[in-house]
Parts: C-alpha cells; sequence; structure tokens
C-alpha cells in the first residue's frame, strides 16, 4: 500500500502538532499554573497518529494515564485539554479530572484513567454493550506494558475473545513502568503476541515509532475488526524520551542506560519521518515553518485562554456527586 | 395493590423480571447467573424468559466483571452484577471504587454508571471467615455510591426495582438468612425510596435502629422489652448511604435514648455513624449506646460463630442497662428467640 502525499503531511502535522502541544505543556510547567500531574508522551506519536488516522467520529478510545496524545489524535479539543490541566471551569471535565482524566465524548475520547489496567474492561464492557445493542462501532483501547503485567488484562482479553467483541487492544510497549525496566517486571522469553494468540486473541507487533508501518498495518488490522468482528492486539514497540511524569527529562538518574537512550533518540518518530519527506522533496522547509507557525498560534491562544478562564465555583465541589 | 405472601429471594426475583420486562437494557451478570441453584432462587427464570442475551454466566474474573458492567452501562444497557458472597468483590475494589464511584464526578456529569451490583452476606453453617462478613460500611464510606440494605420481601422487591431505575452505581446488600423470610409484597411494578428508611413500630422509650437481618433481631427484642414495659421506636434503615438522618434525629429526640445495632463490626462502622448524626444533631443529653458483631473475624465453627452475632436477647439486654434493669436468666426465659446456626428448621446447608 502506498500512501497518498496528502495523508503523509496530514500524519507529518498531526505528529509535530502533539510534540508542540507536550513541548509547551513542558515548557510552561515550571510557571506552576498547571498543578496537576502530567505523563508526557514525547517521543511516543506514531502511534496514536497512525491508528486514529484510520479512526471514524463514532468508533470510541480508551486511554490510561499517558493519554494527551490519544485525546489530541482522535480530535479532542485543544483547548479544553490546556484548560482542564490549569484547573480551569471550561475544562473537558470541569477541572475535576485533571490531565489524567482526559474526556471528549464528541471526539470519542470516552475516558482516560490513571489506575494501570483499570479501562481495559471498561473499553471491553463498552463494546459488549455494543454488541448486545448491535452496533458496529468500534472500541480501541490503549495501556502501557505494564497493564499487560496486571491480572485484569488477562481477564478481559479473554472475555473478548470469548464474546467476538469489536475491539483494538493497543499495547504501548515503552518498556518502562516509571523507573522499572522490563528486566524486573518481566520473564525474557515472554511474548504479548503468542500469548494472546494462545487465549484467543489475533495479534501483531510492530515498530511504534514508524508512522508509516503504523498507519498502513492498522488500517488492515482494523478493516479486518470490522469485517470479522473478532478483537486484535496489537503491541507497539517505543520509547518515551522525558520523565516518567513531569515536564523534564530525568536521564541523570541513570534508570536508562545511555546507549538505550542513543538507540532509541535516533528513532524519534518525528524527526525520522520528518527526514524522509524532506529527502523525498514531499515537504519542504518553508512548508513546515508554516505548520510551526500555525501550530504556535493555536497554542498561544489554548494556553492564553485557559489563563484567562475561570476557576469553578467553590460550590462546584458538591456537584456531580450523583447522577 | 394486590398483596400476597413472597419469600425475600422471590421478591428480589420478581422485581428483577418485572424490570426486565419493562426495560430491554436490563440484563443480568454473574457467575452462576444461569445455573441449576440460581443465586438462591433470585435469578430463576430469567434465562428461559429473556434468553443468553440478556442473563449472562461469567468467566471467574471479578475485577474484570465489574469493568465490563460499569462499560455496558456507558453504552446503554442497564447491568445487575450479582455475587454469591461479598468476599468476592473485594477483588474489584478498583472498579467500584476509582471508578464507578467516581466516573460522574471525574467527567463532570458527562456520563453516569447506573449499576446494581447485589452482594450477599453470608451467615451460619460454618460459612467461616471469609464467606460471612458484612462489608457495608467499606461501601458506604464513599461518595457516588448509593448502599441499599433491606430487611423485608416488600423492600427487597421495591429496593430492587428502585435501584434498577436509578442512574448511580448502587450497591444492594442482601443477608443470606433473609432469602427464606416471608412477608406481604405487591404484585405490581413499585418502587420504594432509596434513602428513605421505615419506621417498624412506633415507641416512646428508646430507639432502636438497625439494616438488613438484624431488623428482625430488633423487631424481637422489641416482644421482650414488653415483658420490662420499655416500649422501643424501631427503626429499619433501608438504605445506608445516603443515610436517612432525618428519622433517625427525629425519634432520638423523642425517645432520648438510642441503641444502634449493627450488622457489622462496630468500630469505624454504620453504628459509629449513628451516633454521630445523634452527637452532631441533637442539643441534648441522650443516652446512646451501639452493638454490633464481635471485634473479631467470624470463625466457622457454630460453638464460636455464634456468639459473634448480637441477637433479641443481647440486644434487650443492652437496653435493660441503659434502663438500669438487670435481669438474669434472659438467655433461658428468652431462648426461643435466640437464632442457633441455620436461618430456620428447613435449612440443610451448604451455603
Amino acid at each position: 500500500m502506498k500512501v497518498k502525499k496528502k495523508i503523509l503531511l496530514e500524519l507529518y502535522f498531526d505528529m509535530l502538532r502533539m510534540r508542540s502541544v507536550e513541548t509547551r505543556i513542558a515548557q510552561e510547567y515550571s510557571k506552576q499554573e498547571m498543578r496537576c500531574p502530567v505523563h508526557l508522551s514525547v517521543g511516543q506519536e506514531a502511534i496514536a497518529c497512525g491508528i486514529s488516522k484510520n479512526l471514524q467520529k463514532k468508533d470510541k478510545v480508551f486511554s490510561a494515564h499517558r493519554s494527551h496524545y490519544h485525546y489530541l489524535a482522535k480530535g479532542g479539543n485543544l483547548n479544553s485539554m490546556i484548560a482542564e490541566l490549569f484547573g480551569k471551569e471550561s475544562g473537558c471535565a470541569g477541572g475535576k479530572g485533571g490531565s489524567m482524566h482526559l474526556i471528549d465524548l464528541k471526539a470519542g475520547l470516552f475516558a482516560a484513567v490513571p489506575i494501570v489496567g483499570s479501562t481495559i474492561p471498561i473499553g471491553v464492557g463498552l463494546a459488549w454493550a455494543n454488541k448486545i445493542n448491535n452496533k458496529k462501532d468500534l472500541v480501541v483501547i490503549y495501556f502501557g506494558e505494564g497493564s499487560t503485567e496486571e491480572g485484569v488484562f488477562y481477564e478481559s482479553i479473554n472475555f473478548a475473545g470469548i464474546h467476538d467483541l469489536n475491539i483494538l487492544f493497543v499495547c504501548e510497549n515503552n518498556l518502562y513502568s516509571v523507573y522499572s525496566g522490563l528486566g524486573n517486571r518481566q520473564a525474557k522469553k515472554r511474548n504479548l503476541v503468542s500469548i494472546s494468540k494462545s487465549m484467543g486473541i489475533s495479534a501483531t507487533k510492530l515498530n511504534g515509532n514508524n508512522i508509516e508501518t503504523v498507519f498502513i498495518e492498522s488500517n488492515k488490522i482494523i478493516n479486518n475488526i470490522k469485517t470479522t468482528n473478532k478483537p486484535h492486539l496489537l503491541e507497539l514497540s517505543t520509547y518515551r524520551h522525558l520523565e516518567h511524569c513531569g515536564p523534564f527529562n530525568d536521564d541523570k538518574l541513570n534508570y536508562r542506560e545511555q546507549k538505550e537512550i542513543n538507540y532509541w533518540l535516533k528513532k524519534c518518530p518525528l524527526k525520522n519521518f520528518e527526514k524522509l519527506l524532506l529527502n523525498k522533496k514531499i515537504i519542504n522547509d518553508q512548508t513546515i515553518n508554516k505548520y510551526i507557525k500555525k501550530i504556535d498560534n493555536e497554542l498561544n491562544q489554548a494556553f492564553n485562554k485557559a489563563r484567562s478562564d475561570k476557576f469553578p465555583n467553590k460550590n462546584k465541589l458538591f456537584t456531580n456527586v450523583y447522577a | 395493590m394486590h398483596k400476597r405472601k413472597l419469600n425475600f429471594s422471590e421478591a428480589i426475583n420478581e422485581g428483577i423480571d418485572q424490570a426486565m420486562g419493562k426495560d430491554k437494557s436490563v440484563i443480568v451478570m454473574g457467575l452462576g447467573v444461569d445455573d441449576p441453584k440460581r443465586i438462591f432462587g433470585t435469578t430463576r427464570n430469567l434465562i428461559e424468559k429473556y434468553g443468553k442475551n440478556r442473563v449472562f454466566d461469567l468467566p471467574t474474573s471479578e475485577n474484570a466483571f465489574t469493568g465490563f458492567a460499569i462499560g455496558a452501562s456507558l453504552g446503554n444497557i442497564k447491568p445487575i452484577l450479582v455475587h454469591q458472597r461479598v468476599e468476592f468483590a473485594l477483588l474489584t475494589m478498583d472498579q467500584i471504587i476509582n471508578q464507578a464511584a467516581k466516573w460522574f464526578y471525574m467527567n463532570d456529569g458527562l456520563m453516569n454508571v447506573p449499576i446494581v451490583i447485589r452482594l450477599i452476606v453470608g451467615r451460619g453453617w460454618g460459612q467461616g471467615p471469609q464467606h460471612s462478613q458484612n462489608l457495608s460500611s467499606l461501601f458506604a464510606h464513599i461518595p457516588g455510591l448509593k448502599v441499599v440494605s433491606p430487611s423485608s420481601p416488600n423492600d427487597a422487591k421495591g429496593l430492587m426495582i428502585a435501584s434498577i431505575l436509578d442512574k448511580n452505581p448502587i450497591i444492594f446488600f442482601e443477608n443470606r438468612w433473609l432469602h427464606t423470610t416471608y412477608g406481604d409484597v405487591p404484585k405490581d411494578f413499585f418502587r420504594e425510596t432509596i434513602g428513605k428508611s421505615k419506621i417498624i413500630s412506633r415507641g416512646t422509650d428508646i430507639t432502636l435502629v438497625a439494616d438488613s437481618y438484624m431488623t428482625i433481631e430488633i423487631i424481637n427484642a422489641k416482644k421482650i422489652l414488653k415483658d420490662f414495659n420499655i416500649n422501643p421506636e424501631i427503626i429499619d434503615l433501608r438504605t445506608l448511604r445516603p443515610i436517612d438522618e432525618k428519622t433517625i434525629i427525629k425519634s432520638v429526640n423523642k425517645t432520648g435514648k438510642l441503641l444502634a445495632v449493627d450488622s457489622g463490626w462496630v468500630k469505624f462502622g454504620i453504628s459509629a455513624e449513628i451516633l454521630s448524626i445523634v452527637n452532631e444533631n441533637i442539643n441534648k443529653n441522650i443516652i446512646s449506646k451501639r452493638i454490633g458483631i464481635k471485634d473479631t473475624p467470624i470463625p466457622s465453627t457454630r460453638s464460636l460463630a455464634n456468639h459473634s452475632y448480637p441477637n433479641a436477647v443481647t440486644i434487650a439486654s443492652e437496653v435493660l442497662k441503659l434502663f438500669d434493669i438487670k435481669p438474669k436468666n434472659m438467655f433461658n426465659k428468652y431462648s426461643k428467640f435466640v437464632p442457633g446456626d441455620i436461618p430456620n428448621e428447613n435449612f440443610r446447608g451448604p451455603f
């Protein structure tokens, strides 16, 4: 499959935009206006971007703690997201959720929660409801490789397999759960694809830092789920460039080897794709600068708006505890 | 409304059945909901009537299937989830406390979670430390949950229907010993109000408050207290969260005395909450006491477990103490009010 030039440019723009959002959050975080934990996704652009390009608005997405890209790629409103980080009433969850509870129902970003593995069964439940209601919408559930160490992950894929639910499980394997490497957490020979297959779920492992691969392969997989009505698990290898939680790079703590860091920085999904598009003369510096300017404007507006928006009135503490 | 006698499990069954008949989005899910025993009869005939697409036996995955119920509720399904013992729900506390209870709040009202989680509390026949705990106070502690705990077949049906119709996550407690108790139940589809207690009998001398099976014990205690010319007012809480503060305060204001009888452990429990409500809302001296399950795990052997629970005699004795009456031989005289390790003579185990 050859990807059209127009799509390639869109993918590039989307990745650049997502990266710019995270970079801006990191830059502004020290002003202490965004007072909630942020789990930035820098380095993991290709996954959400490539998959979401193949999704329809009515398809639903569930995410976990590192959710910014899943939200943005699915079309989540930028202003509402930034306002949520600022704790403002105009935030996507009225300031009650923060970075770890992004939601945009219009865009189909159904929920994000920070308890590891916790949205997996909830996403499965929605897909189950879709089946009961004869709806064919796809449910995409993003989680990290840490989630696959939780019992609820196995419980959930087992059920999805038994009931033939329209679900794309997406495991973003960035090798680290906070500071804990895979060596302390998983057997060397452990293979998520074969584990899933042995439980009756078809599965694929891909390079999660190559946007073209992610886009093309997830397109096939999503079409296949929609025609066969069977779930699929996609494992994507990737790497986070920044610390687990917060705006900085924490590699001075030496929990990741410099060799490993260098290897993955070389595999940066954005830079490599940019290089490729430049080499193929699909894009030039002028266009890139135009994109950067456009994104900067959007971000300036979003941050200015979030800054000037109101905090929720104190009586909002008591609203929406019960429906 | 036409009434007839049903037992508690038949009443629950009828409530669920009628709700499923009226609303196609109501489903029943849980381990064994379609097995030969049908959750002590409470899910009888449901799969025959509504089929496999609305009555689901599940894999042994409590944590996940509580999440499935939450997720399904986001897709316009109304799940009724059942655990044959409360203790299995402990595997699902993340989904109940972190997710279901907070979902509506943490998305600031965009999506609610209308699910009913039925938790059955075991008792007797050697159920032991992990099959007979009443953990209702754990759930009642959590804002965002509603906790229902009826004592009569009428309320079992009326509150089951109210729970299914409610827009919030409901924890529905059933004491296993109540399943075989009979009472008048209307045939019609009706609901009782969640959050409203019931005054079972009016009295002037002391307020007795309980929920679930302990309501039966305080009703029996009243019979004993009659011999001492003490006329208690009896309140059946029916709902633990939101708790009906008004009725409690009004009653204790009138009687000046309170005994809160806890279905679980006393410390940090429901009875502690009742005493706090009285303490914070009544500006005069109230003589109050609480009684509940002894402060140990509940053992299997009946020779010990029988002493774990309050009963009509121990309750009446506590009341008499508050009146400075010290009668002798209470247990001999009122032995017919002391239950053994089975709910009734027909009970043959095993659970």
